[in-house]
C-alpha cells in the first residue's frame, strides 16, 4: 500500500508537468489551430530564466586574497556578489536563495514577450498552411532555441537549487500510519504540485469567469461567428499564445530545482506532452490535465522493480501502450470533442 | 510537346560508363604503393579529432579538443612543452611528428554511434587523418575502435570507462589509456570498506547500456567480496530525466547504500532526485545511509552542485595531485585557457603524446609498428605515476584516484578531493578475467 502511495504521489509531481505543459498546447491548438513543436522549447526557456536570474543576483565584484592561491599558485580571486554587498550577507544571501520563487515574476513579462514574438513573427505566417508544415517549422524554431540556449549556457546541467527551507524531504508515510521511511516525499516536489494546481485553476478561471475567457471561448467554438460580431478575436488569440508561453515557462522556472536545467529538458518533455494531448482529446483542457496527471502517475507506476520484474522495459513504454489502448477505444481521446482535426 | 530520346539500352550503356568513372578514384588508390592507410608523404601528418561537439557531453568534448590542441601546439615545438618535459620517453623533440609538422582535423560524434563512425570514417577518407582519437562514451569507442580496425589506422580512445572497449570488443588497432569500471571496483572497495565497514546492502540503479552494465557488474563483485549484500540492480532508461520513481522504493528495500552506476545528466539528476529524497539524511540499519557515485567527473560534478558533497567515487585523474606531470599540464592548460582541465582532457592529451612518441620510437607511422611500439611500453611522467600499456588488451594499468565531493570548496573547480591513490597493482587483473572475456585482439590492419 506504502508503495502505491509513494507512486502516487511521484507520478503527481510528473504528471503536473505534463499538465502544465500540455495545457498551453491546448490553448494554442483551441485558439489558433496550430500545433506547436516549439512548446517544450518555451518550458526549457522558463528553467533558464530561474538560471539567468541566479546568475544576475549572483554577479559580483572581485578582490584579491593574498593569502589562498588559485588552481596555478596565484593569489585567489575571491568573488562577492553585489547583492550581499549592497543589502548585507544576511539579506543578499536571502535574496539569491530565493532566486527561483522570484524567478516567477522575472520569467512571466519574459515568456510572454517571447510567445508574442514567436506568434507575430513566424507562426502567424504558417495558420492556412498544413499541419505538416506547422509541426516542422516549430520544430525547427525548437532546435534553433535550443541551439540558442546551449551556446549560452553550455551542454551541462546547472543546478539551480530550491530555497534552503524547501530542501529535503518530509515522511509522509509516518503522518499516514506507516512506518518510519516508508513514503518519503521531498517538499519542492509538494511545492511544485501545488504551483501547478493554482496555475491550472487560474487559467480554468480566467477563461471561465473573465469577459476576455468568455470571448476566447466563444472564439474557439465559432470563430467566423465571434469576427462577424465585430470581435477582434486574431488579437485575443496572439494574448492567448502569450500566455500559453507564460505556462510553460512557469512549469520550466518551478521545475529548475527538481532537476538541473538544461538544453535539451524541453526535447525531453515535448513528445510525452503531445501524447497527453491525443490522449486527452485534442483542443480539451480538461483532457489535456487530466491524461497529464494520469499518465504521469502510470509511468510512475511502471517504473516499480514489482511490474518490472513481470514486464521488463514497461516503464519506457508505458505512455504509448496507454495511448493506443485509450485511441483504440476513445479515438477522440478521453474528453475530445466530435470535429476536432476530423476535417 | 518534348519527345525524351532516352531508351533503356541507351540508360544501361551510360550508367555503365558512369558507374567505371566513380570507381576509377578507387581502383588507382588501391593499387597505389602505399604501405598502409593514410601514408603521410608531405611535410605535415594529420590526426583526427573526434569528440562531441554537440549533444549532452558538447562540453566535455570542448575540454577535450583543447587538450588536443594543446597537444598539438607542444608536439610542434610552441608554448611550455606542458608534459613532454616530464614524460620519462625522450623520443619527442618538439618538431612534430618524426619531423613532419602535425595539423588535425575534427569531428563530431554527437555521442551517437552512428555519427562517430561517420565523422571518423570521413577524417580518414577525406581528410587522411593518420590516427583517430577521442569521444565520451563507451558506445561510441566501440563503435569507432571496429571501424579504424576496419579502415587500418591506430584509434586512441578518449574517455571510455566500459570493460568492453578492451575486453570483448577490444582490437588490435585501439588502446585506451582511461581506466574502466574493473579498476573502479577494485580501488573503491577497500575505501568503502574502512568507511562503510563490511555489513552493508547495497541498491544499484544503473544505466541501460554497455558501460553501465559493466560497471554495475565490476562494483557489485567487488562490494560482495568485502561481504555486502546486493539488494536489488534496476536497469533505468538512458533517456530518463526524472529519477524519483526509481529512487523512492530505495529507503524501503532495506539497503543503506545506493549507488549510481549513471555518467553525465543521468547521474546529475539522479543524484538530485536522491538527494532530494533526503537519503543521505536517513539512518538504514542503524547506520547512516551513504550514496556512491563510482565514476566522477569534475565536469558532472559541477552539474550536480553541492549535492556531490562527501560522496566517493573514482577517478582517472584530477587536477589537484602534486606530481611535477600534473603540475606542468595543469600549468599549460590553465595559463592558456584560464581554468584546470578534466579528467577528459588529461587523457586526450596523454594518448596523443603517446602515439607521437610510440610513431617516434617505431620510426615509422604504420599502425603495426606503432601498435608493437605501444604493447607492453611502460613510462612514467603523464600524471599517473608509472604505467603500462599493456600487449595482451591494450589497456593502460595505472594508480587510481578514489575521491569524494569536497565539503568547503574554494572555487567553483575546486569540487573533489583525493582521499586515496590506489596503487596499480591493486586495479590488476589477467587479460583472461571473466569480466573481459569473449573477445579477441586479432591482428593489427595496417590497411592500404
Amino acid at each position: 500500500m506504502d508503495a502505491i502511495i509513494l507512486q502516487i504521489l511521484n507520478g503527481l509531481d510528473k504528471g503536473s508537468a505534463y499538465a502544465l505543459i500540455a495545457l498551453g498546447l491546448t490553448l494554442i491548438f483551441g485558439t489558433l489551430g496550430v500545433v506547436n513543436f516549439a512548446h517544450g522549447a518555451l518550458f526549457m526557456i522558463g528553467a533558464f530564466c530561474a538560471v539567468t536570474l541566479q546568475r544576475i543576483f549572483n554577479i559580483s565584484y572581485e578582490t584579491i586574497d593574498e593569502s589562498r592561491t588559485d588552481f596555478l599558485g596565484n593569489p585567489m580571486t575571491v568573488k562577492t556578489p553585489y547583492i550581499e554587498h549592497w543589502f548585507g550577507p544576511e539579506m543578499g544571501g536571502a535574496i539569491i536563495d530565493w532566486s527561483v520563487p522570484l524567478a516567477i515574476l522575472f520569467s512571466i513579462p519574459i515568456m510572454i514577450s517571447i510567445g508574442f514574438i514567436m506568434e507575430r513573427g513566424l507562426i502567424k505566417h504558417f495558420y492556412k498552411r498544413p499541419h505538416a508544415d506547422q509541426i516542422l517549422v516549430t520544430f525547427g524554431l525548437a532546435i534553433v532555441l535550443q541551439e540558442i540556449i546551449k551556446y549560452f549556457y553550455g551542454a551541462n546541467p546547472i543546478p539551480t537549487g530550491a530555497p534552503e527551507v524547501f530542501r529535503g524531504s518530509f515522511d509522509f508515510g509516518v503522518m499516514l500510519g506507516f512506518d518510519p521511511n516508508a513514503i518519503i516525499y521531498p517538499y519542492w516536489r509538494l511545492v511544485y504540485f501545488a504551483f501547478a494546481a493554482v496555475i491550472i485553476g487560474g487559467v480554468f478561471a480566467f477563461l471561465q469567469f473573465t469577459t476576455f475567457g468568455m470571448v476566447v471561448r466563444a472564439g474557439m467554438a465559432d470563430r467566423e461567428t465571434v469576427q462577424l460580431l465585430g470581435i477582434n478575436i486574431d488579437k485575443r488569440f496572439t494574448i492567448m499564445f502569450g500566455i500559453a508561453a507564460a505556462v510553460a515557462g512557469l512549469a520550466g522556472v518551478m521545475y529548475a530545482p527538481i532537476n538541473s536545467p538544461n538544453y535539451h529538458m524541453g526535447m525531453d518533455f515535448l513528445v510525452l506532452s503531445f501524447v497527453v494531448v491525443v490522449v486527452g482529446g485534442m483542443g480539451s483542457l480538461p483532457g489535456a490535465v487530466l491524461a497529464g496527471f494520469l499518465l504521469g502517475v502510470l509511468e510512475s507506476f511502471a517504473s516499480m522493480n514489482e511490474i518490472k520484474s513481470i514486464l521488463p522495459g514497461i516503464d519506457q513504454i508505458i505512455i504509448y501502450l496507454v495511448a493506443i489502448i485509450i485511441l483504440l477505444t476513445r479515438p477522440r481521446g478521453l474528453m475530445g470533442r466530435k470535429g476536432v482535426m476530423e476535417d | 510537346m518534348s519527345k525524351s530520346n532516352l531508351t533503356r539500352r541507351g540508360l544501361i550503356k551510360t550508367s555503365a560508363i558512369a558507374g567505371a568513372g566513380v570507381a576509377l578514384p578507387t581502383i588507382f588508390t588501391a593499387s597505389s604503393a602505399a604501405a598502409f592507410t593514410n601514408e603521410p608523404t608531405g611535410g605535415s601528418v594529420t590526426l583526427g579529432f573526434n569528440v562531441p561537439q554537440t549533444g549532452p557531453y558538447a562540453d566535455e568534448g570542448a575540454d577535450e579538443l583543447r587538450a588536443y590542441e594543446l597537444a598539438v601546439e607542444h608536439l610542434n615545438g610552441g608554448g611550455d612543452g606542458g608534459m613532454m618535459n616530464t614524460f620519462s620517453s625522450k623520443a619527442l623533440q618538439g618538431n612534430g611528428i618524426m619531423g613532419k609538422k602535425v595539423e588535425y582535423v575534427t569531428g563530431d560524434t554527437q555521442t551517437k554511434s552512428d555519427a562517430a563512425r561517420a565523422s571518423a570514417k570521413s577524417m580518414i577518407e577525406k581528410d587522411g587523418a593518420i590516427m583517430i582519437t577521442g569521444g565520451s562514451s563507451s558506445g561510441v569507442a566501440v563503435a569507432v575502435q571496429g571501424l579504424c580496425q576496419e579502415a587500418g589506422v591506430i584509434f586512441m580512445a578518449g574517455l571510455t570507462h566500459s570493460n568492453d572497449t578492451t575486453g570483448k570488443d577490444k582490437k588490435a588497432n585501439g588502446f585506451r589509456h582511461f581506466f574502466n569500471a574493473y579498476m573502479s571496483g577494485a580501488a573503491l572497495a577497500p575505501v568503502l570498506q574502512s568507511l562503510y565497514g563490511s555489513d552493508r546492502k547495497a541498491y544499484h540503479l544503473t544505466a541501460d547500456y554497455t558501460w553501465g552494465w559493466t560497471q554495475e557488474e565490476s562494483i557489485v563483485a567487488s562490494t560482495e567480496s568485502l561481504g555486502w549484500e546486493t539488494v536489488n540492480t534496476v536497469k533505468t532508461p538512458l533517456a530518463a530525466t526524472d529519477f524519483s520513481s526509481y529512487i523512492a522504493p530505495v529507503l524501503n528495500s532495506g539497503a543503506d547504500v545506493l549507488v549510481l552506476n549513471h555518467y553525465g545528466g543521468n547521474m546529475v539528476n539522479s543524484l538530485t532526485n536522491a538527494v532530494q529524497f533526503g537519503l543521505r539524511d536517513k539512518q538504514v540499519n542503524g547506520k547512516n545511509f551513504e550514496i556512491v557515485v563510482p565514476l566522477y567527473s569534475r565536469l558532472m560534478a559541477r552539474g550536480a552542485g553541492e549535492n556531490v558533497k562527501g560522496i566517493h567515487g573514482s577517478t582517472n585523474w584530477h587536477w589537484s595531485l602534486t606530481d611535477d606531470a600534473s603540475k606542468a599540464f595543469v600549468k599549460s592548460f590553465g595559463e592558456k585557457y584560464g581554468f584546470p582541465p578534466s579528467q577528459a582532457a588529461h587523457t586526450c592529451y596523454c594518448q596523443t603524446l603517446l602515439y607521437a612518441d610510440a610513431v617516434t620510437r617505431a620510426g615509422s607511422f604504420n599502425p603495426c609498428a606503432v601498435a608493437e611500439a605501444l604493447e607492453g611500453f611502460e613510462f612514467d611522467g603523464l600524471g599517473n605515476g608509472k604505467t603500462l600499456y599493456r600487449a595482451e588488451d591494450h589497456q593502460c594499468f595505472k594508480d587510481v584516484l578514489v575521491v569524494r565531493g569536497k565539503e568547503n570548496p574554494t572555487s567553483e573547480f575546486d569540487l573533489l578531493e583525493v582521499v586515496e591513490v590506489t596503487p596499480a597493482a591493486q586495479v590488476t587483473y589477467p587479460p583472461d578475467h571473466p569480466m573481459f572475456a569473449g573477445g579477441e585482439l586479432g591482428a593489427c590492419n595496417p590497411g592500404a
